[in-house]
């Protein structure tokens, strides 16, 4: 199809990193972790993500430190695939092709060239059989290799990658399975099993969490979903084994570690306290509280001194020897569910959702960054399973980004719910909101639907909320009557019912006049400056689901879907339907900025998009199973420069860009050919210089880099790839730097090569007297005066010359001979191993 | 990491009214001195010139009270019948008083026996005054006259039989000795000057008018009868001004406050109104135990006396500044300003290595139990006395919090005696606190399930679940006459809205459109509490 070609669905991030435990690098400076179906190398100093290891067709289920390459790292995949990648410059090296879906993988110090792998058993295909198999990896030189050197070490291994932990120098594997703990010694090819009760004396589950083996000791800490950590010993015995207990967390173990030589052990679990244990003086305790939600994975760095945290909101929390969170990494923080709706902060053009447990948060799209949280509930949050806690429900925000209306929520069993809508107001110096009204119980029973005048701007504000006591209120600003009471607060304006029956939708007109609310089978139009019913309209039977005024040209209608699989659109003018088609619409949506309505519609558990005008009969664009699953949220966000696109299916992305969430809760968006084209240019620029370490002789050189660009001759030292390189030729260059130097040929064959390939750059720069100024950049910003800048235009061309002589005296007559020579016999063979 | 988040005390809405300058003014008075007088404390009249007494009119007699006294300075008793309008001359130095016997008597302050009888009425005469020339009295009788006489000689000078009905109320010029205004059941009010045969000026009130008075500068009169009291500009030929409508029963009397600032008036509903005489909006309500005869007011606000049905006279001396200031230094000394500012000003030099202390976070008691997760503990301290007493929204934070994090019933079990009887001393004292309830009530309920085995094992206890049981009973029986109250509102409102028909237009399709009925807007009945 043409659609397709030109408009693709594409992942905006969002993932999921705290999917698996991630790895530090061994000089702690940098973090890998699993993201979908990349991995994510991030600098644990600025918290920037500064690669991307793409390559994986599916889930990346784990990602590892190669053992005796600390350069190195392992991924695995549900693809069937393991890849060794260099990640400080995200290469890939090799892949290694197993065939089964893997569920983790682990690797020891001690066993050379084999790692071990997690798949379900044969002729299971679920999760719930896995067994343990030993990689030997060969050692062929090829990119693609074929594994088929596979041992079975354990089976009857359990899903959580947690329950398998290799001990002292990789003596022995532990692994558990329900309240089994299993131990095989790789020398005596023995195994040992033990097996708790049940349940504890107290009645809660002794079921085994996770696991992990002392360095350098024989001792393995086993966590229990009843709190308890056990410390065991002497399980080379049949019989005489014993164990210790730990008691501390109140509820489930979900990640334990040693650190590295072994003198503490940290645990974690909902509570989010990391607990720091003495190894041998277990009643010495240390811990660092709120870490804002449970933990899910502990992992230390080689040298024992940075710990991190894996949570279940899809942060890692980067702390320094126990007492000091050095750094956050948050992705799209991700609860249970998102309940409010997708909103674009006109300010901020952040997209703005659920967060964290009683948060709002603030994503930045343009940056897959979480620009912060707002804090709605302003209560502890209370780390405990089965706890009804405040959750926001709903949040809106008015046409300016001038107020945010929050509803929160918490159920009781017991009691009615209790509900809080809190009125925001934005505070230009400290650019975040800040609370103005807080009306306690502003409904009986739960609220539907909130929403801002759009129309409105300022103090005449207007917030409209719909409840299930069948009443719709109208709020407004209002200033007090007394002046020492402090500053406008909001009140309730208006009231009103209709016939008893239960609003669930309202919908402001683009312009403010007019306010349709949706009472079960009925849609009231009600004009919000008299408060007056202007008239009602059904279309039996189903009750409305959705309420959508028509933007711009299309503002005389009105759409809506019913549950009985109706998307009606009503003409106003004449109060009478317009056309109505039968489809399962699950979302319906307005583009603010044209006139364009987006229809998620859910067929076959899939989801198809259409968009189309509600004057015209025939869809802009369709798209059939835009992803799996029903589609609740999705939003229109403006963009920031029109595109100018003149495609017909893709002039609906001129204005803003559609923006969805899956019930998997990946945000995806939909990008035509040439904003990706444009992209692609873009983020080729952009590379971030941090791959080279910050030594004495970095900064060196780092300072005169553009005095010596041209002296540089060791590849070891690379120049910086963010320098600008002039176009031409310069692609091979930009390979070359960016390789590392262990893939390269020797140093000797590919100095000419390089000095070739700059002594090119140079003549074409001297052709283009420009190009120079932009690479001095330091000079031309000396230049701030016109009669400056003319001297140093006469004195530019000379500049250059000189940039090209000060190579040459380096290399003699001979040298230039020999260097001729290697070109000559060198380029193909170079060229197709980029190439490849 | 995050630091911990202290409990959220919720702002509840303040109930009653809002404090205001006036509000401060008009509370600064001492607790009242409460005197039994014989009878129906009638009337009530400040001698002009210093020490101010005043004249108190109840049953047969007028008794005379100091400014401070508690026992009557004077007394004159020699009525035959009922007293009625102990009224003190300009220079305070005589007092003239109507009786049931119709016969209006003139005393000297100093003296016993009454100076002048003066007969002619024949029924009860309720108003006596001077005139301002000092040498007249001007007297009103339930047999519709009124009349003029003359001191020295006690002769009638002028009879006015204009009224048709009992004159009940009526005042003199201070500016103009021929000038004098009289009121009567006959709902009219005239404006009468003694050099002219009759009334120069009526108006008509409209329901029987009981009292009467004129501004200082006497451009304007006020007039009260029934539930309403009237302004009336005489400079524009007694057009009305203003009409008040605060009252729910019948206006007994009128006063002046603040050198004229201020309006109050008197009701039998037993409440007293102070009103700003610039824009005539209630500023200030008193509560009295019994429907108000009679009140006055010392020249500036010194005492607030008012005479009740109930033959109580309750007198308000005000609150002087020396007193108030006496209560301040008995406060507690707070460190000096120094204290404070102590190493603040500091500046650093230059080259000087700053180490910032951090900030330390200061949690209240219960905070720091709750941060512990000692929860019996953090609700102990938020029982503490002080501040059940002052501020029960923190306390009903403290449950609140404990409520959410699910260990309520772990905090309310396991005490003693003395700990419970506080815990449902703070129960019962809060329970029908509307702002509280929901969450007391839970509690309540908690409470109740876990020490139901104890229940008759201590005196203490079940007294007071009995208190609460009887709270709950009465509060019950209430809210039920209130949904009754709201349902006959509802009526009244729904005959009262308009019936209105929605824009029908005609098209002829069957789908589309549903006809319109009338709306069934509600009134606003029920605003959420508003909380800032």
């Amino acid at each position: 199809m043409v659609e397709q070609a030109e408009i693709r669905v594409v992942h905006q991030g969002g993932s999921n990193i705290t999917f698996r435990e991630p790895a530090i690098s061994s000089d702690s400076r940098f973090l890998l972790c699993a993201s979908g179906h990349n991995v994510k190398v991030f600098s644990t100093v600025t918290e920037e993500c500064v690669q991307e290891l793409r390559g994986h067709a599916d889930l990346v289920t784990g990602v590892l430190l190669r053992p005796s390459n600390h350069l190195q790292a392992y991924s695995c995949s549900a693809d069937g695939t393991v890849r060794l990648w260099d990640f400080t410059d995200g290469i890939l090296i090799k892949t290694y092709v197993i065939g089964y879906p893997i569920c983790s993988i682990y690797a020891s110090a001690s066993h050379d060239g084999v790692i071990f792998i997690a798949t379900p058993t044969k002729g299971y295909k679920t999760l719930d059989s896995l067994q343990l198999l030993a990689v030997h990896l060969p050692q062929t030189a090829g990119q693609l290799v074929e594994t088929s050197d596979l041992s079975a070490v354990l089976s009857d291994v359990s899903a959580n990658p947690a329950t398998v932990a290799f001990g002292r120098a990789g003596e022995y594997v532990a692994s558990t399975n329900g309240v089994q703990l299993q131990i095989f010694f790789f020398k005596k090819q023995k195994s040992f099993r033990f097996s708790l009760k049940e349940n504890s004396c107290s009645g809660r589950s002794n079921t085994f969490t996770c696991v992990a083996c002392h360095p350098t000791d024989d001792c393995i800490a086993t966590g229990h979903e009843d709190g308890k950590i056990r410390l065991w010993r002497n399980f080379d015995q049949k019989r005489e084994y014993t164990y210790r207990t730990l008691h501390w967390h109140h509820s489930t173990v979900r990640a334990l570690c040693f650190t590295p030589e072994g003198s503490n052990l940290l645990s974690g679990g909902v509570e989010s306290v990391l607990v720091q244990w003495r190894y041998q003086q277990e009643s010495q305790q240390d811990f660092l509280p709120r870490l804002g939600a449970a933990i899910t994975h502990i992992a230390v760095s080689p040298d024992g001194a940075l710990f991190c945290t894996s949570h279940s909101d899809n942060k890692i929390v980067l702390i320094q020897s126990c007492v000091k969170v050095s750094s956050i990494i948050q992705g799209l923080v991700k609860g249970e569910a998102v309940q409010t709706d997708l909103m674009v902060d006109p300010r901020s053009k952040a997209l703005v959702l659920n967060g964290k447990p009683g948060h709002l948060q603030f994503y930045s799209l343009q940056r897959d960054r979480l620009l912060f949280n707002l804090d709605v509930v302003q209560q502890e949050f209370i780390h405990q399973e089965g706890l009804d806690q405040f959750q926001v429900v709903m949040a809106t925000l008015d046409g300016a980004g001038a107020w945010l209306a929050t509803v929160e929520e918490r159920k009781q069993e017991t009691a009615e719910a209790e509900l809080n809508l809190k009125l925001w107001a934005f505070d230009e110096p400290s650019q975040s909101f800040v609370l103005n009204t807080t009306v306690s119980t502003p409904h009986e029973v739960r609220i539907t639907a909130v929403t801002f005048d759009p129309a409105a701007r300022g103090q005449t504000s207007l917030l409209v909320s719909c409840g299930r006591d069948g009443l719709f209120k109208a709020w407004r600003l209002a200033v007090p009557a007394h002046p020492d009471d402090g500053g406008p607060s909001w009140t309730c304006d208006f009231v009103s019912a209709y016939h008893g029956l239960t609003p669930q939708r309202c919908c402001f007109s683009a312009d403010g006049s007019l306010l349709a609310v949706g009472f079960q089978e009925v849609v009231t139009v009600w004009s919000p400056a008299s408060w007056e019913l202007l008239l009602t309209l059904s279309q039996p039977p189903g009750i409305i689901r959705d309420l959508c005024f028509g933007r711009l040209s299309c503002s005389k209608f009105l759409l809506g879907t019913t549950s009985s699989n109706q998307l009606c659109c009503w003409n106003l003018l004449t109060c009478s339907l317009e056309w109505s088609t039968s489809m399962e619409v699950s979302l319906l949506l307005a583009d603010p900025l044209s006139d364009n309505m987006a229809a998620f519609c859910h067929q076959d558990g899939n989801t198809d998009l259409f968009v189309f005008k509600p004057s015209e009969p025939r869809p802009l664009f369709s798209q059939k199973a835009v992803c799996s699953g029903r589609v609740s949220r999705a939003v229109f966000a403006p963009r920031e420069v029109a595109l100018e696109s003149c495609e017909e299916s893709s002039q609906w992305l001129n204005r803003s860009q559609l923006y969805f969430l899956t019930p998997l809760m990946d945000l995806l968006t939909f990008s035509t050919r040439a904003e990706e084209e444009r992209l692609m240019t873009a983020s080729k620029q952009l590379v971030v210089d941090d791959s080279v370490a910050m030594t004495p002789f970095q900064l060196l050189l780092g300072k005169r880099r553009p005095h010596h660009q041209a002296a540089v001759e060791d590849p070891a030292v690379r120049p910086p790839a963010d320098r600008p390189v002039p176009p031409g030729g310069s692609a091979a260059v930009r390979e070359l730097l960016q390789s590392p130097a262990h893939v390269l040929p020797a140093a000797a064959a590919l100095c000419s090569v390089f000095m070739e390939a700059l002594l090119g750059v140079a003549t074409e720069t001297r052709s283009e007297p420009e190009l120079i100024t932009m690479e001095n950049e330091t000079s031309a910003g000396e230049t701030p005066s016109d009669d400056q800048e003319m001297e140093t235009r006469a004195t530019r061309p000379e500049r250059g010359l000189l940039e090209t002589d000060s190579a040459d005296p380096v290399l003699s007559r001979a040298q230039v001979r020999e260097l001729r020579r290697v070109r000559k016999l060198d380029h193909s063979w170079f060229s197709s191993l980029l190439d490849s | 990491m995050a630091s911990f988040k202290p409990t959220k005390i919720p702002v509840y809405p303040k109930l009653g009214e809002k404090v205001t300058q006036d509000t401060l003014y008009w509370k600064n008075y001492k607790a009242p001195v409460q005197i039994k007088e014989y009878g129906a404390v009638s009337n009530i009249d400040f001698s002009p010139v210093a020490p101010h007494n005043f004249a108190v009119t109840a049953f047969s007699r007028i008794h005379v009270y100091g400014p401070f006294s508690q026992e009557p300075v004077k007394t004159f008793t020699r009525f035959k019948d009922t007293a009625y309008c102990g009224r003190f001359r300009s220079d305070g130095q005589l007092l003239v008083a109507g009786c049931e016997d119709s016969v209006v008597r003139l005393f000297d302050v100093s003296g016993r026996v009454a100076l002048r009888m003066f007969k002619g009425h024949t029924k009860a005469v309720h108003v006596t005054d001077f005139t301002s020339d000092r040498y007249q009295i001007l007297t009103g009788s339930d047999d519709y006259t009124c009349r003029l006489w003359d001191i020295p000689n006690a002769a009638e000078l002028s009879t006015y039989r204009e009224h048709t009905d009992y004159i009940r109320c009526g005042v003199t010029s201070k500016l103009n000795r021929d000038l004098f205004i009289t009121g009567s059941y006959d709902h009219t009010l005239k404006v009468f000057d003694a050099r002219a045969e009759k009334s120069v000026m009526t108006m008509d009130h409209g329901q029987p008018v009981e009292s009467l008075l004129l501004y200082p500068s006497e451009g304007l009169l006020v007039s009260a009868g029934g539930r309403y009291v009237k302004v009336w500009d005489l400079l524009k030929g007694g057009q009305p001004l203003v009409l008040l409508k605060n009252h729910h029963k019948t206006i007994t009397c009128l006063a002046l406050g603040s050198n004229g600032e201020r309006l109050l008036s008197a009701s039998l509903d037993r409440h007293v109104k102070v009103y700003n005489t610039t824009t005539y909006k209630v500023v200030h309500n008193f509560d009295y135990a019994a429907a108000i005869l009679s009140l006055a007011l010392a020249p500036d606000d010194e005492s607030i006396v008012v005479g009740m049905t109930n033959s109580i006279l309750s007198i308000k001396h005000r609150k002087h500044t020396e007193e108030s200031k006496e209560m301040m230094s008995q406060q507690r000394r707070r460190p000096s300003y120094r204290v404070f500012v102590k190493g603040k000003n500091f500046v650093p030099k230059p080259d000087d290595y700053l180490v910032s202390k951090p900030v330390k976070e200061h949690l209240a008691k219960y905070d720091r139990e709750l941060k512990k997760f000692n929860v019996s503990k953090a609700l102990d301290a938020s029982l503490e006395i002080w501040l059940r007493k002052k501020k029960p929204e923190i306390t009903v934070g403290v449950i609140k919090e404990l409520d959410r994090r699910g260990t309520l019933k772990n905090a309310l079990a396991g005490r003693d005696e003395e700990q419970l009887s506080q815990l449902l001393h703070f129960v019962i004292g809060n329970i029908v606190d509307t702002r509280f309830a929901p969450i007391i009530l839970t509690a309540a309920e908690m409470i109740l399930d876990i020490y139901k085995s104890v229940i008759g094992q201590s005196a203490l206890i079940d007294q007071q679940l009995l208190r609460l049981q009887n709270i709950l009973e009465s509060e019950i029986n209430l809210e039920q006459e209130l949904l009754e109250v709201l349902g006959m509102l509802d009526t009244m409102f729904a005959t009262s809205v308009t019936r209105k028909e929605v824009p029908y237009s005609d098209v002829g399709r069957s789908n589309g459109l549903a006809q319109g009925e009338a709306s069934s807007s509600r009134p606003e009945l029920f605003r959420p509490p508003e909380i800032k």
